[in-house]
This record gives C-alpha cells, sequence and structure tokens, in this order.
C-alpha cells in the first residue's frame, strides 16, 4: 500500500476505523468536525496565501502511513536523543505522535503538574469541562486542511494540567520520535496544556527520527493560560533532512499573563511552524523568539500570529534567519489588533542573512490595525555580513572563516540568548558553534 | 478633547467638492460587452486589423479568468453587462486651439481649479485633456514636435505611428497580466502615448486630466510612455470626478517603457469622487501599472496621492531589468468615510546592482481601510539589489484600519532590503505643542498631517504638489480624535 496519503480515502478509511475503535463523546464530535473541515478544505496548496511558500501539498503525494503503534523505540533511543539536564525535569515522550507513558517519567509531585491521556481526561470529572471548553479552539484559527487533519485524528493525545498556585519547578521535556524503520510515517502528536492560574510552567519541546524512511509531523499543541500564569515554550528542532513538520502551537491567554517562547530550527526537510498566541484579556504580555539556521535543502517556514483581542496588550517580536546552501527561509508575521484593541503596543521584526546564491528567503510581516490609538511597528531586513565588521575582526589577526563565524553566532545569539533555561541554551549555544566551525578556546 | 471631536466630525463629514456633471452631448454604444462590441470599438476608432486581432485576443482570455478576490477590499459583484464600454464626445473635430474647445468643458477645468488655458500661458504645462474615453484637445503639440516628442492620443498614436504602438502595446503589461488588465486590452478606448527619442530631455512637464463623465460608462484608458536612451521625461496625470451615485469602474493601463540612461517620471494625483458618507456611489479604480528599465541605469520614479475612489486597487510597479536601474515609488494614500484603498508596488530586480525605494504613507480616517501591499523580489542574478522600504500609517479615528502587507523574496546573497513600517495615531503630544503655541486643533493636525506626508509631496513637480496640499486639506483639516 505504497499509494500517496491523499490517494484511494486512505485517511477517510482510517478515520472511520478510528471513530468505530475508540469511542469518546468529546472526542468523537471533535475529530467529526475536524474531518469535514478537512474534506472540505483539503490540502493547501500554494494558491492558498497561507501556504504561498511551502508546497505542504507535495507531501501529501507521498506514501505516508499511520502508525500501527508497534514501534520499537526503547528507553535506550530515548536516552540518545535526551537533552541536557532532562534526566531531573518530567519527561513526556510521543513516538509516531502517540503518548507512550511508559517511556515517559514525572518526576514532580501529584499536585504540581496532572499529565493524562487525553481519553482519560476526558472522562475525568476534574477535566472534562476543561477539555470540553478549550479542545480544538485553535480550528477557530487555522482552518487549512493540514490542521484539520490533526484534529480528525485526535488519538493517544496527552492533557497537561498545572494547578492553582503552582510553580512547576521541573521543567517539562516533550520529546516527539519518529520511527520510520519499517516504512514513510504520518504522526499527528495532540496535546492540551492548561495552565490554571498562578501558575508557572517551562515546557521544552524536541524531535528526532529512528529509522531512514521519511516522516510527516502534524502537530498540534494547544497552550491555554490563566490569569498571573507565566508559561515558556522552547521548541528546537535539530531533526534529520528526512523529518517533514507542520506545527502548530496555539497559545491562548485567558487571563491577564506572560508568555515566552522560542523557536529554533537547525534542519530537518520542510518544516512548517504556526505559533499563535491569542490574547483574549486585557494586559497580556507576549515575547516571541525564533532562529533558523539552515544548511542542505532545509525548508522551514516560521509563521505567526499576535490576536490583540483586548486593550493594554503588548508583544514583542524576534526572528532571525541563516540561510547556506540551497536552504529557504520563509517568516509570515501578522500582528492582527481589533477594534476594541486599544492601547496596544506590538513590535515585530525579522532579520536573515543569505549566505549562497541558491539559498532564498521569502517573507512578509503584516499589521492589520482596526483600532487607532496604538503603537504597532514591524521591520524586515534581507542582508549579508556586514563588511567593515569583517575587516575589523581581520584586521585584529582572525582569519575570514572565523571572523564570519563569529559574526553569525552574534546575529543567532540575540535570539538563542532568550532562553531562560541554562543548560538548554547552552546546548543550543554549542550545536551553533559545531555547526559554525566556530572555534572555541 | 469634545471641540476636537466636532472638529473630527465636520472633516470626515466633509462632502466631495468636486461634485458636479458637464453637460456634453456624448455618443456612446449600447450597454454590455460581448466579442461584437469590441468589434465596434475597434471599428469606431478605425483601428488596423492588428490592433482589433489584438484587443479579441485579450477578450477571449479575460472570459477564462475569474476576478481577484485576494484585495483587501469588498465591493458588491461587478456587472459587466450593466458597463457602458464606449463613451466619446460627439463634436469630434480637428482642434487648432483652445478656442475651438467647447466652452462647456473649459468651464468644467475652471471649476476644477485648473483652467487649460491658465496653464498654458501660465506654467507652460501641455495638456492632453481627456474627456470621457477620447482626447479633445491636445496643446502644445508643435512645440513637442520640434524636438521630436510625440505625444498624443492612444487612438491617434495607432493610426499615425503603427509600428511604436504595435512594439511596446502589452510589453510590460501582458494582455493576459490579470483580470482588469485583460479586459482593459479588450475594450479600452483611449489614453495618452508618448514617445521621447533618444538624447531629448522634455522642455516641460506633460500633463493629462481624466475625468469621468458619462453616468455608467467605464472608462479603459490606455498609456504608454516609452523613452529612448538617455531621454527625460516628467509625467502628470490628475482625477477628479463629477458626483454620481452610481458605482463607476474604472481599469486603466499605463506601461512604462525606460531604455539605456532614460529616466520617467510617472505623478499621479487621483481625486476621483469617493462615494458620499454612508458609501453610496463612488469609483472603482482598478488599474494596473507597470514600467519596465529596460537598459542600464534606466530609471523610473512612480509618485501618487490618492485621495479619491471608492476603492482603490492599484500597485504602479518596476521591473529593473538593466543593470544599474532604479525603482522609486512614493505614495500617499489617504481614505475617508467607507474608501477602501489596497495599494502599493512591485520591484522585481532581475539586472545586477539595482535599486529601488519605496515610501508609502498611508492615513485612514472615518470607517475606511486603508491597505499597503508590496513585493520586492531579487531573482537569482540581482546580485548587490538593494531595495529600501518604509511604510507609515496614520489612523485619525477609532473605527478605521490600517494594514501593511509587505512581501519580500530574495534569492540572491548579495541583497540587501530593508522594510520598516509603523503604525500609530496622531501624538497627543504633537497636538499639545501646537495648541501650546496658538495654533488651533484643526491646523495642527493639517500641519502634522502635512509634515507625515511630506517625504512623498516633495517628490510631486511643483504643479502638482500644490493640487496634492489642496486635496489632503479638503480631506483631512482637523482630523483627529
Amino acid at each position: 500500500m505504497h499509494m500517496a496519503i491523499s490517494q484511494f480515502n486512505y485517511i477517510e478509511e482510517k478515520f472511520e476505523a478510528l471513530q468505530t475503535a475508540h469511542p469518546n463523546v468529546l472526542l468523537n464530535e471533535v475529530r467529526q468536525k475536524g474531518f469535514q473541515t478537512y474534506q472540505t478544505a483539503g490540502v493547501p496548496s500554494c494558491k492558498n496565501e497561507e501556504w504561498r511558500y511551502t508546497p505542504v501539498n507535495n507531501l501529501f503525494k507521498q506514501a505516508f502511513l499511520f502508525s500501527d503503534n508497534k514501534a520499537a523505540i526503547n528507553a535506550a533511543f530515548v536516552d540518545s536523543v535526551r537533552l541536557p539536564e532532562s534526566a531531573t525535569a518530567n519527561e513526556l515522550v510521543f513516538v509516531n505522535g502517540l503518548y507512550q507513558p511508559s517511556l515517559s517519567t514525572i518526576r514532580s509531585a501529584n499536585d504540581e503538574i496532572v499529565v493524562l491521556c487525553m481519553e482519560a481526561a476526558s472522562a475525568d470529572a476534574r477535566f472534562a469541562d476543561i477539555l470540553k471548553a478549550h479542545l480544538g479552539k485553535s480550528s477557530l484559527y487555522v482552518q487549512d486542511g493540514v490542521h484539520a487533519l490533526n484534529t480528525s485524528f485526535i488519538n493517544g493525545g496527552v492533557f497537561v494540567y498545572i494547578p492553582k498556585n503552582t510553580q512547576a519547578t521541573l521543567p517539562l521535556y516533550v520529546y516527539q520520535i519518529a520511527d520510520t524503520v519499517h516504512h514513510p510515517v504520518l504522526a499527528q502528536p495532540r496535546s492540551l496544556i492548561y495552565l490554571a492560574e498562578s501558575a508557572s510552567l517551562q515546557l521544552v519541546e524536541h524531535y528526532a527520527t529512528s529509522g531512514n524512511s521519511d516522516s510527516f509531523t502534524n502537530e498540534i499543541m494547544e497552550v491555554v493560560v490563566a490569569g498571573n500564569s507565566v508559561f515558556e515554550y522552547y521548541k528546537v528542532q535539530n531533526d534529520d533532512a528526512s523529518a517533514n513538520q507542520v506545527n502548530t502551537t496555539h497559545i491562548r491567554q485567558i487571563g491577564k499573563s506572560y508568555v515566552h517562547t522560542v523557536v529554533i530550527t537547525l534542519s530537518g526537510g520542510m518544516i512548517r511552524n504556526n505559533t499563535n498566541i491569542i490574547m483574549e484579556t486585557p494586559g497580556n504580555e507576549a515575547h516571541m523568539y525564533g532562529l533558523y539556521l539552515l544548511k542542505g535543502n532545509t525548508h522551514a517556514d516560521n509563521h505567526t500570529l499576535v490576536d490583540n483581542r483586548e486593550p493594554h496588550c503588548f508583544s514583542n517580536e524576534l526572528y532571525k534567519g541563516i540561510m547556506d546552501d540551497a536552504a529557504t527561509g520563509v517568516f509570515s508575521g501578522k500582528i492582527y489588533v481589533r477594534p476594541h484593541a486599544q492601547k496596544t503596543n506590538a513590535y515585530q521584526s525579522n532579520k536573515n542573512i543569505l549566505l549562497s546564491e541558491k539559498a532564498t528567503v521569502n517573507t512578509k510581516p503584516q499589521l492589520e490595525i482596526f483600532a487607532d490609538d496604538v503603537k504597532c511597528s514591524h521591520g524586515c531586513t534581507v542582508g549579508r555580513l556586514d563588511e567593515e565588521a569583517l575587516f575589523y575582526l581581520r584586521s585584529r589577526g582572525i582569519d575570514a572563516a572565523q571572523a564570519k563565524a563569529m559574526l553569525l553566532q552574534a546575529f543567532a545569539n540575540d535570539v538563542v540568548e532568550k532562553i531562560k533555561i541554562d543548560s538548554l541554551r547552552q546546548h543550543i549555544e554549542t550545536l551553533i558553534a559545531n555547526r559554525l566551525s566556530l572555534q572555541t578556546n | 478633547m469634545k471641540e476636537e471631536m466636532e472638529v473630527l466630525e465636520q472633516t470626515i463629514g466633509s462632502e466631495y467638492k468636486y461634485g458636479f456633471v458637464t453637460d456634453i452631448e456624448t455618443e456612446t454604444v449600447p450597454k454590455g460587452i460581448n466579442e461584437s462590441i469590441v468589434r465596434l470599438i475597434s471599428k469606431k476608432k478605425n483601428e488596423p486589423e492588428w490592433m482589433l486581432n489584438w484587443r479579441l485576443k485579450a477578450f477571449a482570455h479575460w472570459l477564462k479568468m475569474e476576478e481577484p478576490k485576494w484585495p483587501n477590499v469588498k465591493y458588491p459583484p461587478i456587472n459587466f453587462q450593466d458597463i457602458i464600454y464606449y463613451a466619446a464626445p460627439k463634436k469630434k473635430k480637428a482642434l487648432n486651439g483652445l478656442d475651438e474647445v467647447d466652452p462647456e468643458l473649459l468651464k468644467t477645468f475652471e471649476k476644477l481649479g485648473i483652467s487649460i488655458s491658465e496653464q498654458k500661458r501660465l506654467t507652460g504645462v501641455a495638456v492632453d485633456v481627456v474627456m470621457d474615453s477620447v482626447s479633445v484637445a491636445t496643446s502644445f503639440k508643435k512645440q513637442l514636435a520640434e524636438v521630436g516628442i510625440i505625444f498624443c492620443s492612444m487612438s491617434e498614436a495607432i493610426q499615425n505611428h503603427p509600428e511604436l504602438v504595435q512594439k511596446y502595446i502589452g510589453s510590460v503589461v501582458p494582455m493576459t497580466d490579470n483580470y482588469f488588465a485583460a479586459l482593459n486590452s479588450a475594450v479600452f478606448t483611449d489614453g495618452s502615448f508618448c514617445y521621447i527619442p533618444k538624447g531629448v530631455r522634455c522642455p516641460m512637464e506633460l500633463s493629462t486630466y481624466f475625468r469621468i463623465n458619462t453616468e455608467n460608462s467605464g472608462q479603459f484608458e490606455r498609456t504608454l510612455i516609452v523613452a529612448e536612451e538617455e531621454s527625460y521625461v516628467s509625467y502628470l496625470e490628475g482625477c477628479t470626478a463629477p458626483k454620481r451615485d452610481e458605482n463607476q469602474l474604472h481599469a486603466a493601463v499605463v506601461e512604462l517603457v525606460a531604455h539605456r540612461k532614460a529616466e520617467i517620471k510617472y505623478s499621479t494625483v487621483q481625486n476621483w469622487y469617493p462615494g458620499d458618507a454612508n458609501g453610496a456611489g463612488g469609483i472603482y479604480n482598478f488599474v494596473t501599472k507597470r514600467g519596465i528599465c529596460l537598459g542600464e541605469y534606466a530609471k523610473i520614479s512612480w509618485s501618487q496621492v490618492e485621495t479619491g475612489s471608492a476603492i482603490t486597487w492599484k500597485y504602479p510597479s518596476v521591473i529593473l531589468k538593466g543593470d544599474y536601474s532604479v525603482g522609486e515609488f512614493y505614495s500617499v494614500a489617504l481614505t475617508n468615510h467607507l474608501q477602501q484603498a489596497d495599494t502599493g508596488t512591485k520591484m522585481i530586480h532581475l539586472g545586477k546592482n539595482t535599486r529601488s525605494r519605496i515610501v508609502s504613507k498611508g492615513i485612514s480616517a472615518g470607517k475606511s481601510q486603508n491597505s499597503y501591499r508590496g513585493l520586492v523580489r531579487t531573482g537569482k542574478n540581482a546580485i548587490n539589489a538593494r531595495n529600501f522600504s518604509q511604510c507609515d500609517s496614520l489612523l485619525l479615528g477609532n473605527q478605521c484600519g490600517a494594514h501593511t502587507f509587505p512581501y519580500i523574496e530574495a534569492a540572491h546573497p548579495s541583497a540587501i532590503i530593508e522594510h520598516e513600517a509603523t503604525t500609530s495615531k496622531i501624538g497627543e503630544d504633537q497636538l499639545f505643542y501646537c495648541r501650546q503655541r496658538g495654533i488651533d486643533t484643526e491646523a495642527a493636525v493639517a500641519l502634522i498631517v502635512t509634515g507625515f506626508a511630506k517625504e512623498v509631496m516633495n517628490q510631486l513637480p511643483m504643479e502638482f504638489a500644490v493640487e496634492a496640499q489642496k486635496l489632503l486639506a479638503i480631506s483631512l483639516e482637523g482630523s483627529v480624535g
């Protein structure tokens, strides 16, 4: 059965099978809605403005298969892809989009963090209402077929709950592992993270592949942040060239809260990250950072949205890209200010460096503003390394390659330094230094 | 604050001051569009066969196209069968001077404050008057002819200089370019043609005043300007239209061709009827404007002041094909009431060491929506391409919107592209500073807005700057909440 996933009713059959095999009133309904959207919206082509620079429909022409959950990922493999200090953190492991409790470890006390399978959470009296109220809200913003495909197959997902007044002391590391040893895999991880009032959470998401076949990870993570809470999100993408991804991280600030996101993309196949921040109450604050340091044929597309629905919100956004070889970088940032959202302050900046003649960058920083008493600005640059800075370093005896590496590292560091977990930041710094062949003393 | 609100309402409420109908008999063809209408237009204009075939090809292509839906504007569907595609003033004969022009027409221009005779006498501007699709009078032709410049209506050019028209028409904006360009290619009735020979610096600013006059007659102008090597021309296009209740469609095409070391400066002041305070009436302005820098060191500069039209959909673009060529775009777009503007530019860098600069100032008031949409693309061979874009938006009132959609596509590592945009309202501190010094709110707002738009206004030729300032003042005096 090596047909394109969009052919021969493969998805239709799998959907029907899932609905019958895992009946669950809430999930069945959400999945049904998602499936309807998938059928009407279909797979977007480059004519769809949101997918103009990322030909995601090409992925649907390949023979990806759903995983049968007989994945042979063991603890040793998880060990090999672990980030530093994760042994003292809470760890969630997904294999081919399915949550693996046996490989996961929760080290915090029960009253600090609750992790449940999506199915169990929907049946749990404490959380059923939260799921009902918040699961699937990202569909209001992302209405294409790719997003709907994930929603159609919510299965083996996870629900994370940080109780009121809890400052989660341990960060939460989420490993998304694709097992492609046997065949190309379509993985669709799904999670809902809920921070109750005055809670805090640091979440790190890391991607890895076992096997040589292609993978297509189509992920949705919905995060709900209640008042007085602090949510930090770090995404590290340093996967094989065979690993393709469409990620949606949909963060809703339902109370006056603070959100901080850093997305680091170092390698992979075709990658699309949707990072949405929805400010549903006045006085929210969000900081979004991204670095895409690409080589080979990697295609990285960062779409960000800040929807200012209420007054007095603040957002700051900085995305930086370095493209080498035949890599393609895409940035599309949207700041949306609703008529009601007076006194919004929103800043957006995107800076790119092209290192090779085959590299490409397409950037689209957008402002859509319907309120007058706002301060919004965006800036965007595409350029090369500063000749004078290079000359300065060379005149001090630093060779050309090192001078270039130093300048690129400094360029990248504006984003990397925003990672507030020290061990993770140092890890990324080392990866970048190695990538740039930077000699350290 | 209360006083400011009143001033704001007065100003936002100010009606279109140029609304009147000129009573000149016109000759029209039946409503609607089909192949026989295209043939009829071509026949009425006594066109050669290649022109008719070109139109028919465009029409056939248009039938296959769909109206674009991507612009950030909303309007009821246009019934293309409810438009009169040809209207020509009846009294058409060869004119030698202004004395022979219909006095009604002259009055029209006097009402607009742009008397031809005065302009002719005082400013030395040659005016090719386009009144409803057909040129009625052309002045200063002789003077231009002495230096070899051809400046005439498109119809005349097709009759008298077919080889030039055939060579360049559709070379910058192909008939298949977009929906409205295809429609224009099929049914264009007239327009201006301008040819500057090699090495000639045009001795005066060339100017055309467009007016949309016959009810229900869409205007399909087609302008073609060709500047040969090392020549220079500055072209002015100014528009005002009488008040009408029904929406009128205007789908013009402007093509500019600049050869080696040639420079074309194209300035527009557009103040067509924007519709009343409720959004009724108003012109749909769907224009395709594009220039190509064919040779090295060529330069094309677009300047525009857009204050009118119910809907503006317009992206004056430059294709920078020649090495070292330069493209510029300076724009002030002002929207009020329920006006919608989706405007910007495209700078396509193909040659080496090409440069472009974009300065766009959007001012939104009332319930209007103002979008900047721009594309800067550097091709694989565009070594050392350089672009700087700046788009600022000013919001007056809390029901309007300002949007920015820049597209930047870079495919060469030596390209340097910068884009910056800001959106804000008039600062309370700026207003306070002015008021403190005895300047009333209205004048202070005018002052601040003039300052906001100054960078673009400075690019306009003297003759235009005055009119543009007036237009801004009419639409904006005191608009602050």
